[in-house]
């Protein structure tokens, strides 16, 4: 098995925030927290994009890089984790993650700002697999049921994909060919730059690099 | 009562040495998904603790409920 990941399909995307409102039922998170949201580009004008994000679980997560108490850790399947126990709300991770994944209640042991809460891509934290002391902190552990996060499984468009790597690429790579665009969304070419995504391929004449 | 004394500053002094070691132990190890709940919840189609299993499930749920490509063609 390759690594769990999500990708959302911002061509598909339709903004209902059904997998924002799955997530927090599921988990029964509390108020001011989410897990996961919806992220709208040129919102209201026509052509806008919308995508669903969460914690994407990086494969050099700058959360864990920073972490002074060293609480996050990885499982075998490329899930990034945390333990609460361990977590003292400094909220490095917070500043350090490029898509705002680590939220902070409001209420909690610190008073203004709680423990460390992000998406668990539905795999729950270091307590015993579908405890109840897991579930409280963590929510419900969907992965050790034999079910993927419950944002994508739920997506009514099936715009946000989740599982492994390579069943997730499989489908992705199904619908762009399918439809002839959409690869530009995402990659090295959005990054850096290409005739796909709408921008030069190489450098205009006389540009230094 | 000088031996009292001794005894209630010999205690005062040393009540710090009974403080617990405070130094950090990093995150827990988790048990693997794979491994299951133990519980009945769990999807059928797999068997709680066989990683093979596990992997497939994950795959076929993933696969066919979400590739509509493949589900109707």
């Amino acid at each position: 098995m390759a690594r769990m990941k999500f990708i959302c399909d911002a061509e598909r995307c339709i903004e209902c925030n059904g997998c924002v409102t799955a997530c927090k039922n599921e988990h029964e998170v509390p108020w001011g927290v989410n897990r996961r949201r919806v992220v709208t580009l040129n919102d209201g004008i026509p052509g806008e994009k919308s995508v669903s994000v969460a914690c994407m679980h990086c494969s050099d997560a700058p959360c864990m890089a920073v972490c002074p108490v060293n609480c996050f850790y990885r499982t075998d399947e490329g899930v990034v984790l945390h333990d609460k126990d361990v977590c003292i709300g400094c909220g490095y991770c917070s500043y350090a993650c490029p898509f705002g994944a680590p939220q902070f209640p409001a209420q909690g042991t610190f008073g203004v700002r709680g423990k460390m809460d992000k998406c668990t891509f539905c795999a729950g934290g270091p307590e015993a697999n579908g405890s109840q002391a897991e579930f409280e902190k963590y929510g419900r552990n969907r992965l050790a049921e034999g079910k993927l996060p419950v944002c994508a499984e739920m997506c009514s468009t099936k715009a946000l994909l989740a599982g492994d790597g390579d069943m997730v690429a499989d489908i992705f790579r199904t619908r762009v060919l399918k439809r002839g665009k959409g690869a530009e969304v995402w990659g090295w070419g959005t990054a850096y730059g290409s005739r796909q995504a709408g921008q030069p391929a190489k450098a205009p004449e006389g540009a230094k690099s | 009562m000088m031996r009292l004394l001794i005894v209630a500053a010999a205690a005062s002094l040393l009540v710090a040495c009974g403080e617990k070691p405070q130094t950090a132990t990093g995150a827990r190890s988790d048990a693997p998904a794979y491994t299951g709940t133990g519980k009945p919840y769990a999807e059928k189609g797999w068997k709680q603790g066989d990683k093979a299993s596990w992997e497939s499930q994950l795959k076929a749920r993933g696969a066919n409920g979400q590739n509509e490509y493949q589900r109707t063609n």
